[in-house]
């Protein structure tokens, strides 16, 4: 070692350094860790698994979809959030949208056109679309008003392009409205609002959108998808909106399925971290049970 | 309780639990630097590296071992990658691509931990564990060393000497994140993180369906993700994950170890020093820009503003339920004013000011409180700063704790601190200029524009956090936030040692009347003022077409 030069002995010490760490954290560290955490928290450090009749069908921390080989939800189930984790709770692709605050503006499909795999032209809705689809889906699902601000009655974001950019508007158009859908609003500023035409290109104008007067029934939880895409809760009132739906589709008096959504409840730790979150794997399971 | 007061109560709840830890811990820290005596394992461990330990290195040798310990990090990490499909534990995963496995091989030995891939497709147990979490530790001990250095540098007179790397390297691994991070783990584990070797196997779910449940050492690689400020997920979705971050309360303990060691090291400062009001006038000015920011982040994120937030009524796209709105918003403070990079929930989809509150942590340079280390030595620099600034105005040659800014010093400072604001901007034009690049936007207008000065922000910073909208894994971004990465570690870290060396090499020079205390009240608010306006003035002309042309009409 000593006769070496200075710069290959401090290479080769730090590549026995690195290996002598590897040992020592990478393997030892994580070994022993492994070995109590499995003798004193078996559950726990292996999932959290929870069984219905015997067999395992999922994690109590892992969210799942309740909705048939179609999509559409099974109304005899409690619904979980939105997911944008793969096709909808794929622990294999967890992760969210990461759509943002003012993604408002849908690229309408063509009708007719393909992509470059000859697949039929479908658009992309935005985060606004998104959020006013789901709002919708929901009340039709609870029997309640899917209406929210800046959402159009037909379910999509509620957006104007005002032509031109600056000064007076000379025309304007619903952009998220496909043709021949009649617009939200009629006039704009002594302007009749145009539907929007699939495959023709609005960025010039500027993007306006429009609050409304609607009030959201449905809570933010069920609009909106979680980061994971694998969230196990809904909160509290997402919960109690789906409660008569249940209790209706399986002839369950309305206060038991309440009583359950209690007993699935978690609340604030110590009273201050987090937020009340109902489990919805564990509060199915509960109402299959009986 | 309300969601806003119950948030407030959490910060501070994080608040007096670090006010309790950074005393103990501070003078355990200071003692393990400054202690004479090696353990048993720790002179075996220096025989088979084949280091002399009670050897000291100048500031050169110092350097060229942190510079020779990381490359081979990066060498051997990458080849681990590449070579994941002909070991065991790998899942039946292939071999990582080249240009992600150098991205990754960088960004977990610089302590960025951005993460172009998605955990569970892409790494196999035995690369997590062996490979990804060992560098977890040792970055994050390599930070540590440097400001050791650097404070040796201010303590020590008139010697070449600024310790031996290879002891400050294992002594932090060893004696201080290790045992934190053993019952750290097990504590995540009682929370319901998962630690085991499973293979992903699938169940059939209640519904009718199928699920892939996914097994891994998860909890030991947690807590030193968190504990190092490192921040790169077991999984894609990172902490926001069931399995990396189960319930409300292991929220609050990943938070609280994020913060544990930055919080503490300007005790270690202020006792290596010998003026321990020293340290508590850096930790001032630490946690008066902490506790703005993550006051204004999280009432922005309470707040919703913005089109979708206000449609949804909370800013809950990208959040989980468990933790709410204003724990999420706690979270992504504390991930970005340290190094730390991982998230619970997902920036790109935070109202337009908020998410900039979280850039602008980053901006900062990460010194309130700061990665683990780098925190610290990059708040000692803008110390350096804040007195040549008050010495310009008075017309006084500047001193800090003793020793005089000349020149060289002045230069290395100033080095140091325009290495990421170049790196940063640079990047993000390049980017913006070719259209190729742009595609890579998931977002259009200032949103887009937010999401690519985003990502090289958080490379050049080694915070790792992403907008993640952003399309990263291509060659073109994986080389050139790669190169962002390991330019914003290695050149500030050069720039810090050298800084170290020439301090050390002076004689102090007594205090007298015209000397500018530097533990005083107003000291501490200059500080903070030199930091903001340098940032602002550096980096408002991007954040203008950013975020606030978004979040402002």
């Amino acid at each position: 070692m000593e006769r070496m030069p200075g710069w290959l002995r401090q290479h080769i010490a730090a590549l026995r350094a690195l290996l002598v760490l590897t040992v020592l954290l990478g393997v030892l560290y994580p070994l022993a860790v492994t070995g109590v955490a499995q003798a004193l928290l078996n559950g726990r450090a292996n999932g959290s698994p929870v069984e219905k009749d015997g067999r395992v069908v999922g994690s109590a921390l892992i969210g799942q979809s309740f909705t048939g080989p179609d999509g559409a939800p099974i109304r005899k189930y409690f619904q979980s959030r939105p997911s944008a984790a793969g096709a909808g709770y794929d622990p294999m692709a967890s992760g969210a949208s990461n759509l943002g605050p003012e993604n408002v503006l849908d690229v309408l499909a063509v009708p007719g056109a393909t992509d470059a795999h000859g697949k039929p032209d479908t658009g992309r809705q935005s985060l606004l679309t998104q959020v006013c689809a789901r709002s919708r889906a929901a009340g039709a699902l609870e029997g309640v008003s899917g209406a929210r601000p800046y959402c159009t009655p037909d379910g999509v974001g509620a957006v104007l392009k005002v032509f031109p950019a600056v000064g007076t508007p000379t025309r304007v158009v619903s952009v998220n409205q496909a043709c021949p859908a009649a617009p939200f609003v009629a006039e704009y500023r002594g302007v009749k609002v145009e539907c929007g035409r699939p495959g023709e290109d609005y960025s010039a104008g500027r993007t306006v959108p429009v609050r409304g007067t609607a009030r959201a029934v449905v809570p933010a939880d069920a609009v909106t998808a979680s980061g994971s895409g694998l969230d196990p809760h809904i909160s509290v009132a997402y919960a109690r909106l789906q409660a008569s739906r249940v209790a209706r589709e399986r002839g369950l008096p309305l206060e038991r399925v309440r009583h359950l959504i209690d007993e699935n409840t978690s609340g604030r730790a110590l009273g201050f971290m987090g937020e009340p979150a109902v489990n919805v794997l564990t509060l199915n399971l509960a109402l299959d049970k009986g | 309780m309300s969601p806003t007061v119950a948030g407030i109560v959490f910060i501070a709840s994080l608040i007096v639990a670090l006010a309790i830890t950074h005393r103990p811990l501070g003078d355990y820290m200071y003692r393990v630097y400054t202690g004479t005596r090696h353990l048993a394992v720790e002179r075996l461990i220096y025989r088979l590296i084949g280091v002399r330990p009670d050897t000291e290195q100048r500031w050169t040798v110092y350097a060229r071992s942190v510079l020779a310990f990381s490359a081979v990090s990066i060498l051997l990490l990458y080849a681990f990658q590449r070579l994941q499909d002909k070991l065991f534990l790998s899942l039946g995963f292939g071999p990582v691509p080249d240009h992600i496995a150098w991205n990754t091989a960088v960004s977990f030995v610089t302590n960025t931990n951005w993460q172009a891939y998605s955990g569970e497709s892409t790494m196999g147990h035995l690369v997590q564990m062996a490979g990804l979490a060992v560098q977890n530790f040792v970055s994050a001990a390599v930070g540590m060393s440097v400001a050791i250095a650097l404070v040796r540098g201010f303590a020590r007179k008139r010697t070449d000497e600024l310790g031996n790397f290879w002891v400050d390297l294992v002594r932090g691994s060893l004696r201080i994140l290790l045992p934190i991070a053993f019952v750290g783990a097990l504590v995540l584990v009682a929370g319901g993180l998962i630690q085991n070797f499973a293979e992903p196997h699938a169940v059939a779910t209640v519904a009718g369906g199928h699920q892939t449940l996914t097994g891994g050492p998860v909890a030991s690689q947690e807590i030193i993700k968190e504990l190092g400020t490192n921040g790169g997920g077991f999984y894609n979705a990172n902490s926001s994950h069931p399995f990396e971050n189960a319930t409300n309360w292991t929220n609050w303990v990943e938070i609280f170890a994020i913060l544990l060691i930055p919080f503490a090291l300007p005790r270690t400062f202020g006792q290596m020093v010998g003026d321990r009001r020293q340290g508590y006038a850096i930790l001032a000015v630490m946690g008066v820009l902490a506790l703005a920011s993550v006051s204004a982040l999280t009432a922005l994120e309470l707040a919703h503003g913005g089109t979708v937030p206000q449609a949804v009524g909370a800013a809950m796209e990208g959040k989980e339920a468990r933790f709410g709105v204003a724990n999420s918003g706690t979270f992504a403070a504390a991930t970005t004013l340290t190094s730390t990079g991982a998230v619970n929930s997902f920036h790109d989809s935070y109202t337009a000011l908020g998410g900039m509150i979280a850039m602008g942590n980053m901006m900062l340079g990460e010194v309130a409180p700061g990665g683990v280390g780098s925190g610290l030595y990059g708040m000692l620099v803008l110390a350096v700063i804040t007195v040549f600034v008050a010495g310009l105005m008075v017309g006084r040659t500047p001193e800090y704790l003793g020793k005089k800014i000349g020149a060289r010093e002045i230069k290395l400072a100033s080095l140091y601190f325009l290495t990421t604001p170049a790196l940063v901007l640079i990047g993000t034009a390049l980017a913006m200029a070719s259209p190729e690049q742009r595609a890579s936007m998931l977002n259009g207008g200032p949103h887009g524009l937010s999401e690519v000065l985003y990502a090289f922000t958080s490379a050049s910073n080694n915070n790792g956090s992403a907008f993640a909208g952003l399309t990263v894994n291509t060659p073109w971004y994986d080389t050139a936030l790669g190169l962002c990465m390991a330019l914003g570690r290695f050149l500030p870290i050069v720039f810090v040692l050298g800084l170290a060396g020439s301090l050390a090499r002076q004689a102090p020079t007594p205090a007298s009347a015209g000397t500018l205390p530097t533990y005083r009240p107003q000291f501490v608010g200059m500080v903070a003022g030199v930091t903001v306006i340098l940032v602002a003035l550096t980096f408002l002309p991007a954040l203008a077409l950013g975020p606030l042309a978004e979040g402002i009409h």
